[in-house]
Order: C-alpha cells, then structure tokens, then sequence
C-alpha cells in the first residue's frame, strides 16, 4: 500500500482555492495555441462543452463518440434537473450550503475542494445554458423556475420539462458543432476508443475504431482527455444506454491510471421494473416525480387486491414513516435500500413482487390534473408507452435499478489521472460526489468540468507542451498498441464457442446486481470474485462472434466492451470487500448501526481507494487519498 | 406469440439490399420491438450468421439513434412513439411484419438497418446555434422569457433528430427537423439576433445534403416522435423569404 497521491489541493482558505489556482495557472498565448491539438473522447455534456471551449480558446480538437451523432450520448437522457446555488427562491441557499449537501450526501467521502469548487461554479452553468437557447421552465413572469429534489431542502434545480439533459446536451452539442463549422474541432462519429497510447509515460493518442468502415486508425496529440460517462451498464440492466461502457477508461487504467472507488454505484430508486427475461434495459422515472409522489406498499405481503382498492390504513408509506424530515425525497441511496428492503420482505407489488408503488392521487386531488400533466405530462406519457398503464388512475409501480457510477479514473485537483497529459471529466472520472450522488448534481458536474475547470487546468498542462513537436503516429508506441487491439479482435473472433457477449454479459449482470449492488457482504463479495474468475474463464473459451473485424460488426464491438466488465467487475467487487464500512451507497450489511443505517468508520476509511493496475485483473495494488475536512467536521448522515 | 419477419438485409452501402424472412416463435407481448429483434440476433449469432445490424442506444426514446420503416411507417403504427418504445403489444399473433431502413438519397445505407445520418448533423452545423462563446454569458435573469415563450421554443426545441420526417415524406425533405430548431431559436431572444443568417444558411445546407423540397403534404408531422408541428416549416419559410429580401 503507498500513499504517494498528489491531489495538487491549492493552498488558502477553501472559498479562495479555485481563484487562486486560476490566478497561478500557466496560459498559453492564442497564437501558440493553434499549434497544440488536444483529443477529446466522447460528446456529452463533459465532453461536448469541453471541446467547443477548447476550440473557441483557439485550440484544434478531435471529437470522438460512438454514436452516429454527438447529439446522442446519454446526458440526453437525463431528466430531472441541473443544481445551481442561484438562491433565487430566497430560500437560504448559497454555495456554502450547496457544498454541504453535496459533501453530506455523499457521505463525506469526496474531496472539499472539488465538491466546493462544483457549487462554486455552478451558477455559472445555468448563465452559459440559458445564453445558448436552452429552454429552461420559466414562471409567468418571465424569470427562471425552480424545484426542489431528493436529498435537499431547497430550491435549486433548475430544470427543462423533463428533458433536461437532452436541452442542456443540445445547448453543448450546438456549441460544437459551432467550431466544427470554424474548422477548429474536427468530428470523429461511430469511431470507438479501443486504447491509450503514451510515449515516454504520457498520454499522446488513441487507437480507435470506425465502427462504419472497421479501419482501426491513430490519433496523436498533445493531451488526451476523456469524457465517457458512466459505467452503469455493467450491470446489464440498468438506466444506462446499451453503448454505455467502461472500455475507454478501463484500457487507459491498464495503461497507468489509477481508478478510484470503482464499486460506489448508485442505484436509483424509481425505475420501471424488470418484466422478463428479454429485457434490455430498465427506464428511468425522474425522481422529479418524488417531489408529488408519494411511495408505499401494503402493509400485508399477502395483499392480492389493485392498488386503488387497499384502504389508506392498510397502506405503508414507509418512507414518511422512517424519515419523516424528507420523506419520499430522502436521498437515492436510501431510497433504494428501503425499497430493496420492502421487496425481500415479500411487500413488492406487481407480477414480479418486485416493485412499489409511486401514488399520485393526493397531489392530483390538491393540484388538479392539469398541474400534474404541466410538471409530469411527459413522463406519464411514458410510462403509458412502456406499460400501456395510465398513472393519473392508479400508482405508477417503480423499482431500483443501477444508475451512476460515483467510482472513476481517479483524478488530481486539475482533473488530470496519474498519467501526465490524460485528463478525465465527468462521470469517467470518480469526480466529486463521494460515495452518493445527490439528484442534479451530475448534469452540473460533467458540464462545470467542460465549460468551466479543464479549460484552465489543460492549458496549465498545454503551457509545457508548446516546446513539444506534433505527436508522431508512426512511433513505435502507436505500432504496439494498434497491434495489441487487433490481435485482441482476432482472438475474440476465434473463439467461435456458442454464447453471445450479450450472454455473458447478463450472467455478469446479475451476479454484479445480487453481489455487489445495493447490500454487500464479505461472504458474497468472496463468492462473487470466484464465480467472475470462473465467468472470464468461459468467455475466453466459449465465446461466438460472427464475422470479421473489417464491417460493421456489432457483436465484435458487444465482444470488446464485455472483455472490459469481465475484469473491472472483479475489481469493483475486490474494492467493496477491501472497505470495512458503509457510507453512501455502498452498504456492507456487516457495518450498520442497530437501525438499519450505514455505519461509517471515519477512523479508519477516511480516504478514497485509488487502484493501480498490476498486471492482471487480480492483482490490483491499492493506493489511498486521505480525505481531510477543513471546514465541516464529519457528521453522522441522517436524515429522519 | 408468432411474428414472421421480412427484413432488409444489406452487406454495405455499396451492395444491393433485399428482403429476407425469419420466422420468432416466442415473442411477448411486452417486450419492446427492439427486444424482440435482440432475441432473433442471438439466434443468428449462434448460428454462425451475421445479426441484423441496427441503430439504437438509449432505448428511452430520446437519444434519437434508432428508427426503422415498419410496415412502411417509421418508427411503426404506433403515433409519436421512436421504434424502441414500440411494444409488441401492437401487434398480433401470426403478423407478417416489413422491417426497413430509412430511405433517403441524404441517409445512406451502412449496413441492414443502420444508415447515416450526418447530413443532420451537417445542417444544425451550418447555423443551428446561438453565436455565445463559454464566458461570454451575462446572468440569466437578465433575460426574462415568458412562461409562454420559453414553452413554444420547448416544443420546437424537443426534435430528437431521428429523420423520421425526411423517411415519411414523399420528397426526403428535412423541413419538419431544420424549421424547427430554425423556430426554437428565433422565439428566443438570445437567438433571435442571428436569425436571418442562420435561415438561410440552414436552408441552403439542407438542398445542398440532397433533401427535397417542402410541398406542404404534412406526412411528417404524423410519423414524428416528438409531434413537432407543421407550423414550424410555415415560420421558417416566412423567415427565410424576409431574410432574402432584407439581405
Ligand atoms: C436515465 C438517466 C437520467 C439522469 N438524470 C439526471 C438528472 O436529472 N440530473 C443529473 O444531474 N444527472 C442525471 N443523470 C446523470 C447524468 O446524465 C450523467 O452523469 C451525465 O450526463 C454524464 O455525462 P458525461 O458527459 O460524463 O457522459 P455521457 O453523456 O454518457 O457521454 C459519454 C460519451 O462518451 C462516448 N464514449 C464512451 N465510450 C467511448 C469509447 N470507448 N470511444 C469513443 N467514445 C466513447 C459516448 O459516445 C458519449 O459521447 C442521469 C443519468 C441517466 C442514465
Ligand atoms: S422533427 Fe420529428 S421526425 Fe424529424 S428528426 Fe425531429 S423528432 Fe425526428
Ligand atoms: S434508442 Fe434512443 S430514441 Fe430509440
């Protein structure tokens, strides 16, 4: 174990580290900046804003996603809202406060100054979007609207019907598409990161793969960053898109970086539940709906009548039960957990018994329907698509389902891994929500990395880099790396066993899911190691991929990003069973108080699990950063 | 239940396409159509043949990547529903089902179902955007928005970039998809400075990608997603001949 991890924390007062940081920060004059060319992976709100910045600053930038249009990565999903500490509901906000909601949501498990410098800048955000076009809800007098969401007690989220991530997404997807029209950022669609390649121990370009043509190609530059988004997906049924995947940061890991917490996953309380075996993904339902929903399950598990029948009496609201202070909008985690808790106890409603029931009869009787339609209407809509079920007559049944990766490359304070010159933002790096995530945060992170962090903490880095000549694609290095990804495609494509990755790929799922998901133990995590041994065993063995690697071949692609879970997952499950405590949304049954909550053990985990790569999935070596609090003292997270 | 398939299979944009039959004994009634095409792929994979390809990520109907012509309808019977949120409830046992790619001369064909759609993204290039640098932005509230307003631009503002208008009209126009971010930002004063350039810009890159021209038929409207409405294209050729005159 060593503890060599330099976070680059600025000096001073907490409130006062960002400005300093900037007024020391190295520039680079616009004349020496067209010189210098930067790699951008993925196009969400991370990686879009970050490349129109760049490019606007003068830099030349390649844009790569997997997607046949920029426009598509998963921030378009995304639903709920945006945190800002605009404080214009006068309720008491401030950056302060959203910074401590942060930090206690997630468990006092991130670092002080990247949660502070996210509040910092985060009103920012909601100015640069709303100049874009974005159309965020408004009040009749024309000024912008706010709601609250789980896990706080004001206003802050701002918000876009239901759609905020994809009005956001188009506001950054429009500003690239800007400089793709000046020239200055270049577009690589349907191409796919499949490795890192450093020259003398930095980062200096990517192998990647056109997924139209199969051309495997190299891309130099003078700093690599990353911006892929979650991982999720993992756990095969989840919110995330089916492209999702861990392969970008995952090979870089292999190549040096570090990967920090990589078992903190969210799993989101209101998602519509599994109804067989063929389903492909689970479907969000923004927690927005908490704010006017209202949760419970009967009070008998041997209920058989329709929701609309069971008497008010008969009925547990256990979450205004438990936690009356937030009731239905306690934090995500907690929400879950309940859930998951009701459902083991045999209280789950629907065919499955593996759901609960979201009501919204009371606030349709306060509110009146066209209220309701006006905050909700298109997230009932969906739900009457997937369900063919109309949720203004009887609940909604929801259930939890993995949603967000709070783990990631780890990064210093410049956002950049511990390999020089590869940065990562967004939700590809273990960023700053600690062990939990609060509801409206993520949106505002990948987009205050993007807009407003990398583009002084890159030129930082870029200001050395000057001196430097063009990367050379012909250097040995990019020899050995191309060779490396297409012998790998070679051998998946030989294997010619009979299950699909797609297979393999839900067995993972589910041993993931029962494992290491929601509650952890020792046993379990043990069990679960063997059996992902045994599993990377087969797919080696067993595997079929039709085709070859030079057409479009879906399955090779399915194949690559499988390769990648086999092996993370042994080490989500090796860092979960490494940490002796709960915190946030990781729970370790063996560490909670005598109520059923998670017992942090401040004493001896007050740090973040930064793991090196040491050749082979089962070796990992753990590096820690401890965690220091200089201005809260840790406190027991509660939320009754 | 019982679907027989008849799919467009295409090696790549060079090769010539044609139907081919398959024949899924097990389908449900909730699963979604894209889960029922997963499940005939797994079937193909395990014999050795090449699966379907097709677009598709988010299946949450937002992300705008699938889409494909069912029974000559994109995105299929259903009104204002992607392909991914189509249930097979819409249909019944025994049906004999077309599946086929978008066609237009501006989406060229990858593979099977897959085609390429930059020329949408070559159009929002052109001029899809409200010229604001990061940095430049003044405080938001200094732009007041009617509630009214800001809710007409949403509307506009909801395309998800599908081309399910350019693959249900009878010209291959892209009216439906470039009037309405042309609208979004006209009804908002942050983007209503630049209008007159970006109209014609957008409308000039829009013949340039090879989509047709706009003859009012109003097919589009019916088969998009999102329901954006045909009043956007009447606002954007407003625009575009006063932006002509005015020039
Ligand atoms: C359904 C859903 C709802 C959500 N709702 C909210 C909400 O209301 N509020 C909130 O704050 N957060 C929400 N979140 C979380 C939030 O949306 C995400 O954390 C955030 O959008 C991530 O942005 P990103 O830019 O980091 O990644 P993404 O938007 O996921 O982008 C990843 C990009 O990387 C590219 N990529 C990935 N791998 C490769 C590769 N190997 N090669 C090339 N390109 C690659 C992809 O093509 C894509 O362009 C939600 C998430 C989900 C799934
Ligand atoms: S206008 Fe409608 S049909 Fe056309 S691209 Fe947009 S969402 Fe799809
Ligand atoms: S897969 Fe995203 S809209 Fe259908």
């Amino acid at each position: 174990m060593k503890n060599s991890l330099n976070t680059k924390i600025p000096e001073g007062p907490l409130s006062e580290k960002w400005n300093t940081y900037k007024k020391k920060a190295k520039l680079v004059s616009p004349n020496n900046r067209k010189k210098l060319e930067v790699i951008v992976v993925g196009t969400g709100l991370a990686g879009a804003s970050a490349a129109a910045s760049l490019a606007e600053m003068g830099y030349n930038v390649k844009s790569f996603c997997f997607q046949d249009s920029p426009r598509r990565a998963h921030s378009v999903a995304a639903q709920g809202g945006v945190n800002a500490a605009k404080n214009y509901k006068n309720d008491g906000d401030s950056v302060f406060r959203m910074f401590y909601d942060t930090l206690k949501g997630g468990d006092f498990r991130s670092r002080e100054a990247n949660t502070y410098r996210l509040a910092e800048c985060s009103a920012n955000l909601i100015d640069q979007a709303t100049a874009q076009g974005v159309p965020f809800a408004r009040e009749y007098s024309g000024y912008l609207r706010n709601r609250s969401f789980g896990g706080v007690q004001v206003s802050r989220t701002f918000y876009a019907r239901g759609q905020t991530g994809q009005q956001l997404l188009l506001g950054s997807y429009q500003a690239l598409m800007r400089q793709v029209n000046t020239g200055k950022v270049s577009l690589y669609a349907r191409h796919e990161m499949l490795d890192l390649v450093l020259i003398d121990g930095k980062a200096k370009g990517i192998i990647a793969r056109n997924l139209d043509t199969g051309n495997v190609e190299r891309h130099g530059a003078h700093a690599v960053v990353l911006a892929t988004g979650g991982f999720g997906k993992i756990y095969y049924l989840s919110t995330l898109a089916m492209g999702c995947n861990v392969s970008a940061i995952w090979r870089a890991h292999k190549k040096g970086a570090f990967m920090a917490n990589p078992s903190w996953t969210q799993i989101h309380p209101t998602c519509l539940p599994q109804s067989g075996e063929y389903q492909s993904k689970l479907t969000l339902m923004s927690e927005s709906l908490r704010n006017d929903g209202r949760i419970w399950v009967p009070k008998d598990k041997n209920e058989t009548r329709k929701a609309n029948d069971i008497p008010e009496e008969e009925r547990d609201y256990y979450l205004e039960r438990k936690y009356p202070a937030f009731g239905n909008l306690a934090p995500r985690d907690i929400a879950s957990r309940s859930a998951k808790e009701q459902i083991d106890e045999g209280k789950g409603v629907g065919e499955l018994k593996n759901a609960v029931y979201l009501d919204f009869s009371r606030a349709l009787k306060e509110y009146g329907k066209d209220v309701i339609v006006e905050r909700y209407g298109n997230l009932f809509s969906m739900y009457k698509k997937i369900t063919d079920i109309d949720a203004y007559l009887e609940p909604m049944k929801i259930s939890p389902a993995a949603h967000f990766s709070m783990g990631g490359l780890w990064v210093d304070y410049e956002l950049m891994t511990t390999i020089p010159g590869l940065f990562a933002i967004g939700e590809a790096n273990f960023s700053d929500h600690g062990a939990n995530r609060l509801g409206a945060n993520s949106l505002l992170q990948a987009c205050v990395d993007g807009y407003f962090v990398l583009p002084y903490t890159l030129q930082n880095f870029l200001a050395d880099e000057i001196k430097n000549p063009k990367t050379d694609i012909n250097h040995p290095e990019f020899d050995k790396a191309e060779e490396a990804v297409k012998k790998q495609m070679e051998g998946f494509l030989a294997t010619k066993g009979n299950k699909t990755a797609e297979e393999f790929h839900k067995v993972l799922g589910s041993e993931l899911y029962d494992k290491c998901g929601l509650s952890r133990s020792k046993e379990g995590l043990e069990k679960a190691i063997e059996n992902i041994r045994e599993l990377r065993k087969e797919f080696k063995e067993n595997l079929i991929v039709p085709g070859d690697a030079s057409e479009v071949n879906s399955e090779l692609e399915k194949a690559g990003r499988v390769a990648d879970y086999m092996e993370i997952a042994e080490l989500m499950c090796v860092d979960a069973l490494q940490r002796e405590e709960s915190c946030g949304a990781h729970f370790r049954i063996e560490y909670q108080t005598e109520e059923g909550e998670a017992k942090r053990d401040d004493a001896n985990f007050c740090y973040s699990s930064a793991w090196e790569w040491n050749k082979d999935p089962s070796t990992p070596i753990l590096n820690k950063e401890n965690l220091t609090f200089e201005t809260v003292t840790p406190s027991v997270r509660s939320y009754k | 239940m019982k679907i027989h398939l008849k799919i467009w299979r295409q090696k790549d944009s060079q090769s010539k396409g044609g139907f081919k039959e398959y024949t899924l004994d097990d389908v449900h009634q909730e699963m979604s159509f894209l889960e029922m095409l997963d499940t005939l792929n797994i079937k193909l994979v395990k014999k050795g043949e090449h699966p379907v390809e097709f677009d598709h990520d988010c299946r949450e109907g937002i992300c705008g990547q699938c889409g494909v012509m069912i029974n000559g309808i994109a995105h299929g019977p259903l009104k204002n529903t992607t392909t991914c949120q189509l249930h097979m409830r819409s249909f019944k046992d025994g049906d004999t089902i077309y599946v086929e790619p978008f066609k237009a001369a501006a989406f060229p064909v990858v593979r099977d179902l897959k085609i390429n759609r930059s020329s949408l993204d070559h159009i929002i290039t052109s001029g899809g955007y409200v010229s604001v640098d990061t940095g430049q932005a003044p405080e938001a509230n200094t732009i007041p928005i009617t509630n009214e307003i800001a809710e007409a631009a949403f509307d506009s503002a909801a395309c998800i970039g599908c081309g399910a208008c350019v693959a249900s009209c009878k010209n291959s126009s892209a009216a439906l998809f470039t009037s309405a971010k042309i609208t979004q930002l006209e009804l908002l004063p942050q983007g209503k400075k630049e209008t007159r350039k970006r109209v014609v810009a957008m409308v000039n890159q829009m013949e340039e990608e090879g989509f047709g021209h706009c003859t009012n038929t109003e097919a589009c409207q019916v088969e998009c997603p999102e329901d954006i409405s045909v009043l956007n294209i009447a606002r954007m050729n407003y625009e575009y001949n006063k932006s002509k005159i005015l020039n």
